[in-house]
């Protein structure tokens, strides 16, 4: 495994936050204080940090309607992340954009994103402007299994390797696009797709953010020497429904109870231990102070003001 | 250089405009199907390609989706790209990045990120295309908010307008007619260049407003000189922008003319022309002598024979026709 017992540990932390953030959403949600519709991402956190860990300043990612975790991994501000998710003035867009578009520029966010599949073509776009401009930046382009039967995304990766863009392509692959089976809507085998495009696959246990983030370093490595995308095939799932209120009937017990097994965050706090870290009344801490972190950004969130900005300012630059 | 450069076609006016932008900004790129070391399938890009090279003037696959997508994420990212569409139609392929990306990014973002994005696309009725490689879907754009939506007629504005489009900051969907490539006029210098959102009066008059946008121009133009070899002078406002819209000057004009024929290259329903028309009577409605007029391609798909095709758009002497109907007090209000 890569990395020091601090970044493990960071990474466990960053897992914590998106978990008890996401759950924060959920209960807000329950108790009807969150506008719309709103997609957590609970169970599929190691993705999300495992890859943004990877990642340098400058570097870019474009994210999905189940982005918050991609958010907090790259940096974002819970409070302003929150309000945003809430409607109010504070948030990363003042309320225009809400959960499904939330842009974080000063983390090198070009957001989360409404269109399935939306942030393949501006990851692409993104990692041609760091080759033009040459800062030597990467860019991420996170979508899921659903994404990877629109036109628009194989497109992409033909470009993406045919011009061996500093780009990798991140897959998380949950097993359902929306309320159905991944399965009953695919012929052949997703992973496989890579090599029609002559594009290397990583495929490997998006559960486990030590595996992610081993396989993200190497990508990135690639994509930053110049040798172009790789697709990492992170298997994984969501504990939550597709959307905050969905009861998740169509899927069977027994899947979900094996999958509960491998849960990324357990998981990676026994590791720790196991590798000699801090305690566990020290995470006990850790967790306890992360959870004051997003009881503090719910609160703010809760205070803040509904947006005040007349309409149609800003809608050109 | 700020002076005139003298005449050259309409073809050569936006290459020249793309060739002094991106001298000018090394983050101009250009993007497309074959505007490569082909220089396009019109000729419109010829010799970008041996001057900027393979990192800036890509050749893309046929993935109009991908590379206009592409093109909103390099935007976003600091780049100011030029997306070629080949033919207008092929557009279609590409609306989900436009309408649900570009359009909404800088909005939705608090104004945190910018898409300064060209997409020039070739249009025209009049070389048997047919269907699917002839029709113009400008007012489509024009009804997102977010998108800006030029349609220059002639080389001079070509040129000034595409330079105005990749300096703006914000999407812009630039029309070209192809039937106008091959014509010829004066352009401006380095310095000569106009940003989306103004209108001309290219030809004065008082007895009637002829409000038109791109290949409509030169038919009203036409139109304008046989009514008056009759003795009724039409003043003719080439549009040049539908977002933003230059209401002035078509105001002005009308206040002067107190008689409109909106005339518009696309299909009439639903189209710019009613857009035009409705915001006359809003704006205007004292002045006029009689109601807004529009003319426009027929609410057909662009047929494909010759002699078909040249029933599409209304030609210099039915718009006159019109023209002095509505004049002497007749409606005609069917096109």
């Amino acid at each position: 495994m890569s990395g020091s017992i601090d970044a493990m540990v960071a990474r466990y932390r960053s897992i914590v936050l998106i978990r008890r953030f996401e759950e924060r959403v959920q209960s807000l949600f329950r108790a009807g204080r969150v506008p719309g519709l709103t997609h957590l991402c609970i169970g599929q956190e190691a993705v999300a940090v495992g890859v943004c860990a990877a990642l340098a300043p400058g570097d870019r990612i474009a994210s999905t309607h189940r982005g918050h975790g991609h958010c907090l991994a790259m940096g974002a501000d819970p409070e302003r992340l929150m309000a945003e998710i809430l409607g109010r003035a504070t948030g990363y867009g003042g309320g225009r954009g809400g959960s499904m578009h939330v842009f974080d520029a000063e983390n090198g966010n070009l957001g989360t994103n409404g269109i399935v599949g939306g942030a393949v073509p501006l990851g692409l776009g993104a990692a041609l402007a760091a080759r033009r401009q040459g800062t030597g930046g990467v860019a991420v382009a996170f979508f899921g299994d659903g994404a990877m039967n629109q036109g628009v995304v194989l497109e992409c990766f033909n470009m993406a390797a045919l011009w061996k863009l500093p780009l990798v392509l991140v897959c998380e692959h949950n097993g359902y696009g929306e309320f159905t089976a991944s399965d009953e809507v695919t012929a052949g085998d997703l992973a496989e797709r890579g090599a029609a495009f002559a594009l290397p696959v990583e495929d490997i246990d998006g559960m486990d953010v030590e595996t992610v983030h081993a396989a993200a370093r190497a990508a990135v490595a690639r994509a930053r020497g110049g040798e172009g995308p790789t697709l990492l095939f992170c298997r994984a799932w969501r504990f939550s429904g597709h959307h905050a209120g969905d009861a998740q009937d169509y899927k069977a017990d027994a899947e979900t109870l094996a999958w509960r097994a491998r849960d990324p965050l357990p998981r990676q706090r026994a590791r720790i231990v196991e590798a000699g870290g801090p305690s566990s009344a020290a995470l006990d801490r850790l967790e306890a102070e992360v959870a004051a972190v997003v009881e503090a950004a719910a609160r703010g969130a809760l205070a803040a003001p509904e947006p005040h900005r007349p309409l149609t300012e800003g809608l050109f630059a | 250089m700020t002076g005139a450069l003298g005449e050259m076609t309409f073809r050569d006016a936006v290459i020249a405009a793309l060739a002094e932008e991106m001298e000018r900004d090394a983050d101009v790129i250009l993007i497309g199907e074959d505007v490569g070391p082909a220089g396009g399938v019109f000729h419109q890009t010829k010799g970008l390609f041996g001057r900027f090279g393979a990192e800036r003037v890509i050749d893309t696959p046929i993935s109009e989706a991908g590379f206009i997508g592409m093109a909103v994420g390099a935007a976003m990212s600091g780049l100011r790209p030029v997306t070629e569409v080949m033919f207008g139609d092929f557009i279609t392929l590409g609306t989900d990045l436009l309408v649900n990306q570009a359009a909404k990014v800088h909005w939705m973002s608090g104004g945190q990120f910018q898409v300064p994005l060209v997409v020039r696309t070739a249009v025209g009725v009049g070389a048997s295309t047919g269907p699917q490689h002839a029709q113009s879907f400008h007012s489509w754009f024009a009804h997102v908010p977010g998108l800006k939506v030029v349609f220059p007629s002639n080389p001079g504005d070509a040129k000034a307008m595409m330079k105005g489009a990749i300096r703006d900051d914000n999407p812009v969907l630039f029309f070209e007619d192809r039937m106008s490539y091959g014509m010829r006029g004066g352009v401006g210098g380095c310095d000569v260049v106009l940003a989306p959102g103004t209108a001309a009066v290219v030809r004065p008059g008082r007895d009637l407003s002829f409000v038109a946008l791109g290949q409509m121009v030169p038919r009203a133009l036409a139109a304008a000189a046989r009514l008056s070899a009759r003795g009724v002078e039409a003043e003719v406002v080439d549009l040049r922008s539908l977002v933003p819209l230059d209401e002035a000057t078509v105001v002005a004009s009308v206040r002067r003319t107190n008689r409109v024929v909106v005339l518009d290259p696309g299909c009439i329903g639903f189209g710019a022309g009613a857009e035009i028309a409705a915001r006359v009577q809003e704006l205007a409605f004292d002045w006029l002598d009689a109601p807004v007029l529009r003319m426009g391609a027929a609410q057909v798909p662009v047929p494909f024979a010759p002699a078909l095709e040249r029933q599409v758009l209304p030609d210099a002497e039915a718009i006159a026709a019109r023209a002095v109907t509505m004049i002497n007090g007749g409606k005609g209000n069917a096109s």
